[in-house]
């Protein structure tokens, strides 16, 4: 396969799943906001914008609707959903012939739908429709990929940028959330609290799966475990990371590339995941338990980037 | 001239789908002189009289949003976010009978191999030039002749494997050569695209006129590349093929990625390509792989920054010696322009009887060239019933339409063919065919022409269509899609000009 070929498919899944992730993010704070008092959703806002990178520029002292309204619209924020639902659509555009006509026919549609409708100021009205298309355009491009094209180095390179990009942001939300809201670790969450680790559940589509595993009581400790250990459920990190994991492992056999710097990287990143206890890492600290993962997270792609997309020419020659 | 417009219907529906039909001089390809449907429109005739207008815009609203769906689109950069808008394309099929087809096909195939001979001839020996056949001035002073092809060995002294030649039909009805493109030719996209259209807009219809089937298009191709490949000397069996194209902005993108995913071919930027050692290599996930044959999109001043234009960032450095030292194929060669330079046009009649010793089956139209002064002199005198073109340009630039033309923009053309006879030619204004139109909710008359793909690896293959190009502007004479053309369906029949429906009808009345 084409090393541009890869870093493209690779790159549109990264802005979709980002696409997704934003407006999920979105979306649950503007339904959270209609039961809470203003003070305590300006604290979860906070987090929400370091959870998201939003560059002190943007966030200033703008209010937050007209900031979200900039993290969903502005086509010259480069991280908005309409800017990284173009992006993934760009990067598709550029190896349509690779993937399926139907998987181009379902972002390019995604695509028009949310560049069609401008918004207007009562928009907030209806936002949760529009997060919801994001957010099922998304998993309809994802089912469509996964039905429709085979299953060899390309769709792998889908899977490995949703993942990296999901480890990656999941790590974001949840240091935010940690470094920010203190709880005791192992004892129920009540009062006004409770919605606010809802909340951080639902922004993971979590919320559900989380019932079924410890039942509706809220322990941060269990909140955490759930979150980042749990090998089952797509959105968390472990989950995510074996993903990332398994998808280079695959790449590195179809390739038959000797070398093997990104699956080690990322080997050793799920054995840390695997093996280690919930305890331990909230003694250490949740959000710095995190950021070691965000910076693992970054030496894995810059590996990635290095074996396969971007290599210098007189190494291959000499292979 | 005296225009008329079609008034005796036979029908008495008061809601008449050809309210403002214009029949003239021009030849109608759905109505004969006598205002009757010609035999090979009779079904699709008596399919238009039945169908509701309503019926017909719902179809094309479908099919405006599965080309949109599709991205079959080019982009209008009016705004910092690109609008992007569909070629138009109009649901009413042109219909060619077969008889009429096959003539196409000898003419052009005959084209073909006599152009192909002409571009070995000129960039080795020269006989043609020798013999004062083309003047040897005309060939040197074409911007698309390229000196570094002199000497240059190609695979089997095909220059030109992929060719489309633009078809006009006169107004009694023969077809004739309005211009050959033998260097990127494209829109082949569209030909498939608008018959998947129509397969589902007119399936009955379709199948009752029993068309010639294109699909096999890709895989002709494919297998005209395949025999094009060097790979037999480097000892490796399956040749690896490419098509390079110049990217997404190019406005024929679609097309590169289209025909890339139907061959099964790679689709290439000039990024992911290199040279060493005069070899062509693509940059994958698992290393380098030899490139052995490359479709090439991009035009030949971009191909090779070293060669070429040295500020081309499409083209991939090198590419030009490994292309010498025979180790890659590019389809189509170098230089190929040369011979679809317009003054050279002129001149493909004696080129054909030249190296065939045949007459062309297909005419050309009459052109002045203005480097002869006589003919300038009458061009001059006669700009006003003249089409003048720039001998470089396509796509409907750089063209004064004479009959359309203001005093001004005559006296504009006059000073650039003074200054410079070589670059310009003229030529009579042609009334193009009419063909009916699907258009504001009614059928109407609009000029158009026909673009057929010649494939040629040793033999000839034809896919039995092209695109049928057409200027959607009532009155207008320019079909190019860059000047407000659109483009529809072309049916070749497999029988003689009457339809399946007939023939069956004609079966029972017999039984």
């Amino acid at each position: 396969m084409l090393s541009r070929v890869a870093e493209s498919l690779y790159w549109m899944s990264r802005y979709l799943e980002r696409a997704e992730h934003t407006a999920r993010l979105i979306d649950v704070d503007l339904q959270l906001r209609l039961d809470q008092s203003m003070e305590s959703s300006t604290g979860r806002w906070l987090r929400l914008i370091e959870a998201l990178r939003v560059p002190a520029l943007l966030a200033g002292d703008v209010d937050a609707l007209s900031l979200a309204h900039t993290l969903t619209f502005n086509r010259t924020n480069p991280s908005s959903i309409v800017s990284c639902v173009a992006a993934a659509r760009e990067n598709l555009r550029h190896v349509r012939e690779q993937s399926s006509s139907e998987m181009w026919e379902q972002l390019n549609r995604l695509y028009l739908q949310m560049i069609g409708t401008p918004p207007e100021d009562s928009w907030i009205l209806q936002s949760h429709a529009f997060f919801r298309a994001v957010q099922d355009g998304a998993h309809l491009f994802q089912g469509i990929a996964d039905s429709t094209m085979a299953h060899g180095e390309g769709w792998h390179y889908i899977q490995l940028g949703r993942f990296v990009e999901r480890t990656d942001v999941l790590a974001a939300l949840i240091g935010a959330h940690f470094s920010r809201l203190a709880h005791p670790a192992n004892q129920p969450v009540e009062g006004a609290g409770y919605l606010e680790w809802v909340g951080l559940l639902k922004c993971c589509a979590a919320f559900e799966a989380y019932c079924k595993a410890y039942s509706a009581e809220l322990r941060p400790i269990r909140v955490a475990e759930f979150l980042l250990l749990n090998s089952e459920f797509p959105h968390s990190i472990r989950f995510s990371v074996e993903s990332v994991h398994s998808a280079l492992g695959r790449i590195g056999e179809i390739t038959e590339r000797k070398v093997a710097q990104p699956v080690r990287l990322a080997g050793r990143l799920r054995a840390a995941l695997s093996f280690s206890q919930i305890e331990e890492i909230m003694a250490e600290g949740a959000h710095l338990y995190m950021e070691n993962i965000r910076s693992q997270c970054v030496h894995v792609h810059s590996a990635i980037q290095q074996i396969y997309f971007d290599y210098p020419v007189e190494t291959a020659l000499a292979s | 001239m005296t225009a008329s417009t079609l008034t005796r219907l036979r029908t008495p529906l008061s809601n008449s789908p050809f309210p403002d039909y214009q029949l003239d001089d021009a030849y109608d390809e759905m109505f004969d002189r006598q205002e009757e449907p010609r035999d090979h429109y009779h079904a699709l005739y008596r399919t238009l009289l039945n169908l509701r207008p309503e019926e017909l815009r719902k179809s094309q609203q479908a099919a405006d949003l599965s080309f949109l769906h599709q991205g079959i689109t080019f982009t209008v950069y009016n705004d910092n976010e690109g609008t992007e808008r569909i070629f138009p394309n109009d649901l009413l099929p042109r219909i060619i009978p077969g008889d009429e087809w096959r003539k196409i096909e000898q003419g052009l195939t005959q084209r073909i191999i006599a152009l192909n001979l002409f571009l070995k001839d000129i960039y080795h020996e020269g006989h043609i030039l020798a013999d004062n056949i083309v003047p040897r001035e005309l060939v040197y002073s074409c911007r698309h002749f390229r000196r570094e092809m002199r000497g240059l060995n190609i695979p089997r002294d095909i220059y030109v494997s992929i060719c489309g030649s633009d078809l006009v039909r006169l107004p009694d009805g023969t077809f004739a050569v309005l211009e050959d493109n033998l260097r990127v030719p494209s829109g082949v996209s569209y030909m498939l695209a608008n018959r998947k259209v129509l397969k589902r807009v007119f399936p009955t219809l379709f199948r009752d006129y029993g068309v010639s089937p294109i699909d096999h298009y890709a895989q002709a191709l494919l297998a005209t590349l395949r025999a094009l490949s060097p790979v037999s000397s480097s000892g490796r069996n399956e040749p690896s093929i490419a098509l390079l194209t110049p990217g997404v902005f190019n406005s024929a993108y679609f097309e590169h990625t289209f025909l890339a995913q139907q061959m099964g071919i790679e689709l290439v930027e000039g990024r992911d390509l290199l040279v060493h050692d005069n070899i062509v290599y693509m940059r994958t996930t698992s290393g380098l792989r030899r490139v052995d044959v490359i479709y090439r999109r991009v035009d030949d001043d971009f191909l090779d920054p070293l060669c070429f234009r040295p500020d081309s960032n499409l083209g991939v450095p090198g590419l030009f010696n490994a292309y010498r030292a025979g180790n890659v194929t590019l389809a189509n060669a170098i230089g190929t322009g040369v011979a679809d330079d317009k003054a050279m046009y002129a001149y493909v009649p004696s080129i054909i009887k030249y190296y065939l010793g045949e007459d062309p089956i297909i005419p050309n139209i009459k052109t002045y060239l203005l480097t002869e002064k006589d003919e300038r002199n009458y061009v001059l005198e006669n700009m006003d019933k003249l089409v003048v073109k720039a001998v470089g340009e396509s796509g409907g630039y750089g063209m004064l339409i004479g009959p359309l033309s203001s005093a001004q923009q005559r006296d504009d053309f006059r000073q650039l063919i003074l200054a410079q006879p070589r670059n310009y030619i003229a030529q009579p204004t042609i009334n193009l065919s009419r063909a009916p139109c699907f258009l504001d909710g009614a059928v109407q008359a609009r000029h158009v022409d026909l673009r057929p793909y010649i494939l040629y690896s040793g033999n000839v293959t034809l896919v039995p269509g092209g695109l049928t190009r057409v200027a959607l502007r009532r009155g207008s004479l320019v079909v190019n899609s860059s000047q407000g053309g659109g483009s529809k369906d072309t049916w070749v029949l497999r029988h003689e000009n009457k339809s399946n429906a007939d023939l069956q009808a004609i079966e029972r009345s017999a039984d």
